[in-house]
């Protein structure tokens, strides 16, 4: 592995460390956005069954409703497609301030 | 994603082999796809896998739909390359941020007393002249070559290769009459004026720069901008 990668949050060397651990493990994937969005698509974040994450999927807007999403998803092993737009800004939701939309990819690590 | 997935994907990665991983958004089933059309895991439709391999030409991640079905093909390819020629002052602070920007960072300066690696704490650091590691490393369109000595003998040869090479940047250290002699060196050795007018000089963006750590903030920057929004539109 180059230097690069070591240097750089390593979200999938962590994934597979973490399972080592014995733990459960989602990954979240940013496979979409429209119109202004933090992370670009590829973005990742994983996370385990003890509350621990690394990396994101947006500046900090839904990292809190993904990582719920996560645990459903380590519990029920069937992969989910999240979507946040700027149109659940108004109610007490999850929404990007930031006026984009971005789609996450959840899915457990077996 | 199955075990046997991650495991084979960090090791694509760690060989710095350019892999795509291909997920039915459905079912979560899942592939590896390669460049050279083989493929690992899941059975993928044929027109996926072809989706696959052109994401990764492209250097693009992206969610692909092929028969009524959406798939997210994500990219993974190794990192892009910064070539610095001259281990001077302003590379020791250059090759951090490119390193931090996601960039595999080659010094290079045949100069021993510069290129000396406890200047350059985890950064690989080449002796070779820069001609010589230019060929050896075959930079390509994923890869910036900047030249920071300001001595002709080293900075030039690294520019001769690099200009007639399909990098994505190039950029020279020096001033305006630096750059004009420069060029006259090398249309004297037969380069065109299309190859000469792909280097970046006065190198970096025109942000006041002073201090060596500023000089490669401009540099960086301007790297970034080519990269990220090119003329053309080819982004990589």
């Amino acid at each position: 592995m180059s230097s690069q990668q070591v240097a750089q949050e390593d979200i999938l060397g962590t994934a597979a460390r973490w399972r080592d651990e014995g733990k459960d493990v989602a990954l979240a994937t940013v496979i979409a956005t429209w119109g202004s969005s933090p992370r670009p698509v590829g973005s990742q974040l994983v996370a385990d069954g003890d509350g621990r994450f690394e990396g994101s999927v947006s500046g900090g807007c839904i990292e809190g409703a993904v990582i719920e999403e996560a645990r459903k998803v380590m519990g029920s092993g069937a992969p989910s497609v999240l979507e946040f737009g700027v149109s659940n800004e108004q109610a007490w939701e999850v929404g990007l301030a930031c006026g984009g939309t971005v789609r996450v990819l959840v899915e457990k690590v077996e | 994603m199955q075990r046997t997935i991650l495991d084979r994907l960090n090791g694509d990665r760690a060989a710095d082999r350019a892999v795509a991983l291909v997920t039915a958004l459905t079912n979560g089933a899942q592939a590896l796809v390669y460049a050279d059309g083989a493929a690992a895991g899941d059975a993928l439709p044929g027109a996926v896998a072809d989706e696959a391999r052109a994401a990764l030409r492209a250097d693009k991640s992206q969610q692909v739909e092929v028969g009524g079905e959406t798939w997210f093909v994500h990219v993974h390819n190794p990192p892009a390359r910064m070539v610095i020629v001259g281990a001077v002052h302003i590379t020791q602070a250059l090759a951090g941020m490119a390193e931090a920007a996601g960039y595999s960072v080659i010094v290079c300066d045949p100069r021993r007393a510069f290129a000396d690696a406890a200047r350059f704490p985890a950064i690989e650091v080449s002796t070779e002249w820069p001609d010589d590691a230019l060929n050896r490393l075959v930079p390509d369109h994923r890869t910036a070559v900047v030249t920071l000595t300001h001595d002709p003998k080293i900075d030039d040869p690294a520019l001769e290769v690099a200009v007639r090479a399909p990098v994505f940047y190039i950029g020279a250290l020096g001033s305006r009459r630096t750059h004009g002699k420069r060029l006259e060196r090398l249309r004297e050795k037969g380069f065109s004026d299309d190859e000469l007018g792909r280097i970046h000089a006065p190198i970096g963006l025109a942000i006041g720069a002073r201090s060596p750590a500023e000089i490669a903030v401009s540099i960086m920057a301007e790297v970034t901008q080519v990269r990220r929004q090119p003329p053309g539109g080819n982004a990589t």
